[in-house]
C-alpha cells in the first residue's frame, strides 16, 4: 500500500461559536422562513386594503395604540439582557449567563401578558370580517413566536442552573439570543402595520 | 406559435441525437482529447443556441401580448348587446340589459347573440368560482363571487356553439354546459322580444298542471313571469319549452325527460341542488304539459 | 482512486462502524438517526405513494376511457382525482427528491452525517404521518375532493361542510413542516460538512441543485402553510379570509397559493436537473461543460421562479398591463432552462458516451421535458392560455413537465443509484424493457391530452357526452395508462429480484466521479472510514494517488468534521448526537395536536403540551458529556469564538 499522507484534524476545537457552529445555520433557517410568513401576512394584509372602501372598515376604530406600544417598548428593552446574555454565552460565564436570561424570561412573561391587553383591543373580532381576520392572523403569528421564545428559553435557563452544563450549551445560549433578536425585531414593521397602518392609510 | 415550437422540438432534439452519436463515436474510436471538439467551440456553439433561444422568446413574447391586445378588446363600431351572466352550482343565470327595465329578460343555460355585433359578457358567480367558456367564440373567464369583470365576443356566422363550465365548481362541474345560438339581427330581435313576453296564460287543459307548480315547491325555487312564482334560486322557466337541454346541457328537453327530471333529478345528476318530487304520475304528465306550453 | 488506499486497521475500523451503528431490530428502528437508513425510507415511502397516486390514477382512466361511464360516480371521482394530485405533488414528488438528498449530500461532499440528524428523521415521521392521515380519511370517506389546490368559496365550510377540506389544509401542514425541516439540514450540510478541498467551485452540481432547491423550499412553502391555516380558520373559527359575504377575497387564496405553488414545480424539477448533470457528466466521462453556466442557471431558475405565479390565473380577468408581465416572466424563464440543455449536449457532444439504463431515462427526459418546456411557453401566452386553461391540454403540459423533468431522472437515478443504496445492480435488459414500456406508455397517455384540450374537453369532469367525440382519445390515453402500469410494475419486480438475486455491485459501477462512489456500495455506517479532501470537482478521476485523508476523529464517539463555508478549510469538530426516540415521539405528538386541531381550535393549546413534553426530552442531555466538551464547572475554554482561530490548527 502507497504512503498515504493525513490531515489531522484531531486538535481541532469540538465546538465553535456564532456564523462557525451548525446551530448558527439552523437558527438562520428558522429566521428565513419565520420572516417569509410575516412577508407573506402582512403582503396579505396589504393586498386586502385594496378590496376594502376603508379601512379600517366603516364603523371599526383601529387598535388602540397604547398596549401595543407599551409592548413595543418591553419587547425592546428585553434585547438589553438578551445581548448581555449573548455576550456572557460567548464568554463561556454561566453566572451571568444565568443573571441575564432570567432577566429576559422576567421581561417575556411582561410582554406576554401585555399582548393579551392587546388582544383585547385591537376593537374588532377576527370573525367581523376579512380586516378582523388578517389583524388577528398577523398578531397571532407573532404571538405564537414570542410564546414558544419563551417556552424555549425557560428551557434552556433551566438547564443552566440544573445542569449537567456542558462548554457546547454556550453556544446553545448565544444561538437562542439571535432567535430572540429575531422575534424582536421582526415586531417593528407588525407593530407599523397593524396599529400604524389604520390610521396613516 | 405551434410552428415556431415544433421548430424548436426538431432542432434540439437532432441536436440531442447527434450529440449521442457523436459521443459514442467517439468512445468506440477511443478518440484522444485534442480529437474531441475544444472547449472554445461548445462555447460558440452554446452561446450561440442561448442568443437564438433569447431572440426567439422576444419574438414569441411579443407576438402574444399583441394578440392578447386584439383578443382582448372588442371591435370598435356597431352597438353591442351586454348580458350579465351569473355562475351558479351547477346552471348559468343569464341576464340581457336594457336601459328600459321592462325590457330586460332574464333565462337559463341558453343564450342567443346577433352575428356581425360584439357581444359584452359581464360576469360572476352566486357562489363558488365557475368558468364560462365557449371554445368557439372566444378564450374563457372565470366567474369570481364578489368580482364582475367584462369578456367580450362576436360571432361571424350563425350556428349554434356549446359552451361548458371550465373551473372545477364541485359535484356536477361535468354537467354545466349552456349552449349559445347565433342569429342574424332580425331572429335575435325576434327572439328577444319572444323572451321579454310572461309566461302564457295556460289554455282550460293545462291549467291544473300551472296550480300543481304553484301548489308544489317547485315556485320557491323557480319563477314563471306573469305568475306569482317568483323563486330566485333556480332558472327562469318562462319561456323553459324554448330551450334544447334540460339541468344545464345534461339531457336534451323532451317531455319524457322533463318527466323523469321533475321527479327524481338526483338520478341523472346526483348532487344538485334540486329535490325529488315523487308527485304521482297524473299530476307529473299535467305538470308537463303546462310546462310545454311556455315557449 | 480504489478503497484499498483508505483502509484502516482492523481494531480501530470495527469501533468506528459501531459507534457509527444504528440499532438493529424492530425497536431500534424507531430510534435511527443514520441519514442512510432515514434516506432509504423516505426513498420506499415516496416510491409507494406514487405507487396509490398512479393507482388512483388508473380509476380515473378507467372511468374517463368511455363517455357517460359509470365506473366511478362524481363523489367517489371527485375525491379521487384530488387524492391523485395531492399524493402525487405533496408525498411524492417533493419528498424523493429530498430523501434522494438526505442520502446522497452528505456522503457527496465526504462527510460521516447530515446535519441535524433527529430533526431529518423528525420529518421522516412527520411525512409518513401524514400521508398516513390522508388515506385513513380517504378510506372513511373524507377524502378531499376540492381539487390539489382547493380553490375558496369551494373549499369553504358553506360548499365543503364535512372534514374534506380540512384534512386536505392539514396534510400540508405535515408535508410542509417535513419538507422545510430537510431543506434547513441538507443547506447546512452542504455549507458546513464538506471535505477539506472542497471550494464551492468543486461542490457537485447535484448537491447545487439541492441547495438551491432547499432555499426556494425555504420560501416557497410558507406560502401554502400560510394558506392552508387561514382556510381552516375560515372553516373552524369563523374567520373570512376568502370569503365574500364578510369582504374575503376569493383571488387571495389563487395569489398565496401560486406563489408556493409555482416555486413548486420548479422545487420538483431542480433537483430533476441536477439528476440529469450527474448521470450526463458520469457516462460522458468528462466533466460537465459550463459548470458555471449550469449553476448560475439553476439559481436564476429559481429566483424567476417566484415571478411567474400569475400566469395559473390568467382566466381572472386581470389587467392586461400585469398579465404581460408575467407573461415575459413565464417565458423568459426558459431561457436558463435551455441553457443547462445546451450545456448538456454540449458535454455529450464532446464526450466518450456509453448508453447505459440511466442514459436511456435521461434521453427519455430529454424530449419528453423539451414538449412540455414547449407547451409551457404557449401557455404564458395569455390568448392561448384563455383558451387552453383548465383543459385537458394543460393537464399534458403538466404531466409532460413533470413526469418527464422529474419521474424520468429519478428513474436514470433509481438505476444509477441503486447499486449504490443496496449493493446490488439492476438489470439492464430488465431497464431497457422498463424504459421502452414507460416511455411509449406515457406518450400514448398524454399526448392525447393536447389534442383533447384543443378540443375543448375541460379538466376535472367525471365524465362526458358521447356526442362531444372525445371517447377515442380518451380509450387511447387510458390504454396508454395500462402500458405505464406494467413498466412500473416490471420495475418494481426488477427490483425486488435485484436486492436477493442481483449482481453484487463494486464500489464504483459506473466509474463516476464524485464521492459517493470512494466507499463501498452500500457504504459502511460512518460513510468513510477515513474522511476524504478533495483537489477537483471530480474527485475520484482528479484527485492525485497521495491526495490526503483526514484522520485524527474520534472513533468512540460520532465525531464528524465542520469545515468553513466558502472554501471547506477545516474549523472545528462536532459529536453528532446518538440514534434517539425522541424525533419518533415528538412526531406522535405532533400529529395528535395537528389532527385534534381540524375538530377544534382548542386543540391548539392542549396538544401543545404533549408537543412541548416531547421537544423538552428531546433536547434535555441524556448524559453529561454527550457533547464531547468540559463540563461546568471549567476554568479555561475551548471552544473558540466567531473571530478566533481555532486552538491549534490542522495541518496537512
Amino acid at each position: 500500500m502507497s504512503e498515504v499522507r493525513t490531515l489531522d484534524v484531531s486538535a481541532l476545537p469540538p465546538g465553535a461559536f456564532g456564523s462557525r457552529s451548525l446551530t448558527f445555520w439552523g437558527t438562520l433557517g428558522i429566521v428565513v422562513i419565520e420572516g417569509t410568513v410575516f412577508a407573506l401576512a402582512i403582503g396579505a394584509y396589504f393586498y386586502l386594503v385594496t378590496r376594502f372602501p376603508a379601512w379600517p372598515p366603516h364603523g371599526v376604530a383601529a387598535p388602540d395604540l397604547r398596549w401595543g406600544t407599551i409592548n413595543t417598548l418591553i419587547l425592546l428593552a428585553s434585547l438589553i439582557p438578551n445581548e448581555l446574555a449573548r455576550r456572557a454565552g460567548e464568554h463561556v460565564d454561566l453566572q451571568r449567563v444565568r443573571i441575564w436570561m432570567v432577566a429576559c424570561l422576567v421581561l417575556a412573561v411582561g410582554f406576554n401578558v401585555v399582548r393579551v391587553y392587546e388582544f383585547a383591543h385591537l376593537n374588532v373580532m377576527w370573525d367581523h370580517d376579512a380586516y378582523g381576520s388578517i389583524v388577528w392572523l398577523v398578531l397571532g403569528l407573532h404571538t405564537t413566536h414570542i410564546v414558544t421564545d419563551f417556552l424555549d428559553s425557560s428551557v434552556l435557563t433551566v438547564l443552566m442552573f440544573t445542569g449537567p452544563v456542558e462548554e457546547h450549551r454556550f453556544v446553545d445560549v448565544e444561538e437562542n439570543a439571535v432567535y430572540w433578536y429575531f422575534v424582536v425585531l421582526s415586531w417593528l414593521p407588525i407593530y407599523g402595520v397593524i396599529y400604524w397602518a389604520p390610521r396613516l392609510l | 406559435m405551434l410552428w415556431v415550437c415544433g421548430a424548436v422540438f426538431v432542432v434540439v432534439t437532432t441536436a440531442l441525437l447527434l450529440s449521442i452519436v457523436r459521443g459514442i463515436n467517439n468512445n468506440n474510436r477511443s478518440k484522444q482529447d485534442a480529437e474531441l471538439p475544444s472547449e472554445r467551440v461548445l462555447a460558440n456553439g452554446v452561446g450561440a443556441s442561448v442568443g437564438l433561444t433569447v431572440l426567439t422568446l422576444i419574438l414569441l413574447l411579443v407576438a402574444s401580448i399583441v394578440t392578447g391586445r386584439t383578443v382582448g378588446s372588442p371591435l370598435a363600431g356597431s352597438s353591442a348587446v351586454t348580458i350579465a351572466i351569473t355562475g351558479h352550482q351547477w346552471w348559468w343565470e343569464i341576464q340581457y340589459e336594457d336601459a328600459v327595465p321592462s325590457r330586460r329578460v332574464v333565462t337559463a343555460n341558453e343564450l342567443h347573440i346577433p352575428i356581425n355585433r360584439p357581444v359584452v359578457l359581464k360576469v360572476t358567480s352566486r357562489d363558488v368560482i365557475h368558468s364560462f367558456w365557449v371554445p368557439n367564440l372566444q378564450g374563457k373567464r372565470d366567474l369570481i363571487p364578489g368580482y364582475t369583470t367584462a369578456i367580450w365576443l362576436q360571432a361571424d356566422r350563425t350556428g349554434f356553439f356549446r359552451g361548458q363550465c371550465a373551473e372545477f365548481c364541485g359535484m356536477q362541474h361535468a354537467h354545466m354546459a349552456f349552449d349559445v345560438i347565433a342569429d342574424s339581427d332580425r331572429d335575435f330581435e325576434g327572439w328577444l322580444e319572444a323572451m321579454r313576453q310572461p309566461g302564457r296564460d295556460p289554455a282550460p287543459s293545462t291549467r291544473r298542471g300551472r296550480d300543481i307548480f304553484m301548489q308544489s315547491r317547485c315556485a320557491g325555487c323557480h319563477a314563471i313571469r306573469g305568475t306569482e312564482a317568483a323563486g330566485q334560486i333556480a332558472p327562469d322557466l318562462t319561456h323553459i319549452a324554448t330551450r334544447s337541454t334540460l339541468g344545464a346541457g345534461t339531457l336534451p328537453n323532451t317531455p319524457e325527460n322533463l318527466a323523469a327530471w321533475i321527479q327524481d333529478p338526483q338520478r341523472m345528476k346526483p348532487g344538485n341542488q334540486m329535490p325529488a318530487n315523487p308527485l304521482p304520475e297524473e299530476d307529473v304528465q299535467a305538470l308537463v304539459a303546462y310546462l310545454e306550453t311556455l315557449r | 482512486m480504489t478503497g484499498r488506499a483508505y483502509a484502516a486497521s482492523g481494531g480501530h475500523l470495527d469501533r468506528l462502524e459501531q459507534t457509527w451503528a444504528d440499532p438493529k431490530g424492530p425497536a431500534g428502528w424507531f430510534t435511527h438517526v443514520d441519514h442512510k437508513s432515514i434516506g432509504r425510507r423516505y426513498l420506499v415511502t415516496a416510491f409507494s405513494f406514487f405507487l396509490i397516486g398512479g393507482a388512483l390514477a388508473a380509476l380515473m382512466r378507467l372511468q374517463l376511457s368511455r363517455p357517460d361511464n359509470t365506473v366511478l360516480g362524481p363523489d367517489l371521482y371527485n375525491q379521487i382525482f384530488t387524492t391523485h394530485g395531492t399524493t402525487m405533488m405533496f408525498l411524492f414528488a417533493v419528498p424523493v427528491m429530498q430523501g434522494l438528498g438526505i442520502y446522497l449530500v452528505p456522503l457527496m461532499v465526504g462527510a460521516r452525517s447530515i446535519a441535524f440528524p433527529r430533526l431529518v428523521a423528525y420529518s421522516y415521521w412527520m411525512f409518513l404521518f401524514g400521508g398516513i392521515f390522508l388515506f385513513a380519511s380517504f378510506l372513511l370517506n373524507a377524502a378531499p375532493d376540492v381539487g390539489w389546490f382547493s380553490y375558496p368559496p369551494l373549499a369553504e365550510s358553506l360548499y365543503t361542510p364535512s372534514k374534506r377540506a380540512d384534512v386536505w389544509a392539514q396534510l400540508i401542514t405535515f408535508t410542509e413542516v417535513a419538507s422545510l425541516a430537510v431543506a434547513v439540514a441538507l443547506i447546512t450540510t452542504a455549507l458546513k460538512l464538506r471535505a477539506p478541498g472542497m471550494t464551492l467551485n468543486r461542490l457537485p452540481i447535484f448537491v447545487w441543485a439541492q441547495i438551491v432547491t432547499s432555499f426556494m423550499v425555504l420560501f416557497a412553502m410558507p406560502a401554502v402553510m400560510l394558506a392552508s391555516t387561514s382556510l381552516i380558520l375560515d372553516r373552524l373559527v369563523g374567520t373570512h379570509f376568502f370569503d365574500v359575504e364578510h369582504a374575503g377575497d376569493a383571488l387571495l387564496w389563487q395569489h398565496m397559493f401560486w406563489f408556493f405553488g409555482h416555486p413548486e414545480v420548479y422545487i420538483i424539477f431542480i433537483p430533476g436537473t441536477g439528476i440529469v448533470s450527474t448521470i450526463i457528466t458520469t457516462f460522458s466521462r468528462r466533466r460537465m461543460f459550463g459548470y458555471l453556466a449550469v449553476v448560475l442557471s439553476l439559481v436564476a431558475t429559481a429566483f424567476m421562479g417566484f415571478g411567474l405565479w400569475v400566469h395559473h390565473m390568467f382566466a381572472t380577468g386581470l389587467p392586461q398591463l400585469g398579465a404581460s408581465f408575467f407573461t415575459a416572466a413565464s417565458i423568459i424563464i426558459a431561457v436558463p432552462t435551455g441553457t443547462q440543455i445546451f450545456c448538456w449536449i454540449a458535454t455529450l457532444w464532446s464526450g466518450r458516451l456509453t448508453v447505459k439504463s440511466p442514459m436511456l431515462w435521461i434521453l427519455g427526459f430529454f424530449t419528453i421535458f423539451i414538449v412540455g418546456g414547449l407547451t409551457g411557453v404557449m401557455l404564458a401566452a395569455v390568448p392561448l392560455n384563455t383558451q387552453v386553461h383548465d383543459t385537458f391540454f394543460v393537464v399534458a403540459h403538466f404531466h409532460y413537465v413533470l413526469i418527464g423533468g422529474a419521474v424520468f431522472p429519478l428513474f436514470a437515478a433509481f438505476y444509477y443509484w441503486y447499486p449504490k443504496f443496496t449493493g446490488r445492480l439492476l438489470s439492464e435488459r430488465l431497464g431497457a424493457w422498463v424504459f421502452g414500456l414507460f416511455f411509449v406508455g406515457f406518450n400514448l397517455t398524454f399526448f392525447p391530452m393536447h389534442v383533447l384540450g384543443l378540443h375543448g374537453m375541460p379538466r376535472r369532469v367525471y365524465t362526458y357526452p358521447a356526442a362531444m367525440g372525445w371517447g377515442n382519445l380518451n380509450l387511447l390515453a387510458s390504454l396508454g395508462a395500462a402500458v405505464m402500469a406494467c413498466a412500473v410494475v416490471l420495475f418494481v419486480v426488477d427490483a425486488i429480484r435485484a436486492l436477493v438475486a442481483g449482481v453484487v455491485a463494486p464500489w464504483n459501477p459506473w466509474n463516476a466521479g464524485t464521492l459517493e462512489w470512494a466507499t463501498s456500495s452500500p457504504p459502511p455506517n460512518s460513510n468513510f472510514p477515513r474522511p476524504p479532501t478533495v483537489a477537483g470537482r471530480e474527485p475520484l478521476w482528479q484527485n492525485p494517488p497521495d491526495q490526503p485523508v483526514v484522520v485524527g476523529l474520534r472513533d468512540d464517539a460520532r465525531d464528524v468534521l465542520v469545515t468553513h463555508v466558502l472554501d471547506a478549510e477545516p474549523d472545528h469538530r462536532l459529536l453528532f448526537p446518538e440514534p434517539s426516540v425522541w424525533p419518533f415521539l415528538t412526531a406522535i405528538t405532533t400529529t395528535v395536536l395537528f389532527v385534534w386541531s381540524i375538530f377544534t381550535p382548542w386543540a391548539v393549546v392542549y396538544g401543545a403540551v404533549p408537543v412541548f413534553v416531547t421537544m423538552v426530552g428531546w433536547f434535555w442531555p441524556k448524559s453529561p458529556a454527550e457533547g464531547g466538551t468540559q463540563l461546568w464547572p471549567f476554568s479555561r475554554r475551548t471552544l473558540p469564538r466567531p473571530n478566533e482561530a481555532p486552538a491549534a490548527g490542522g495541518a496537512i
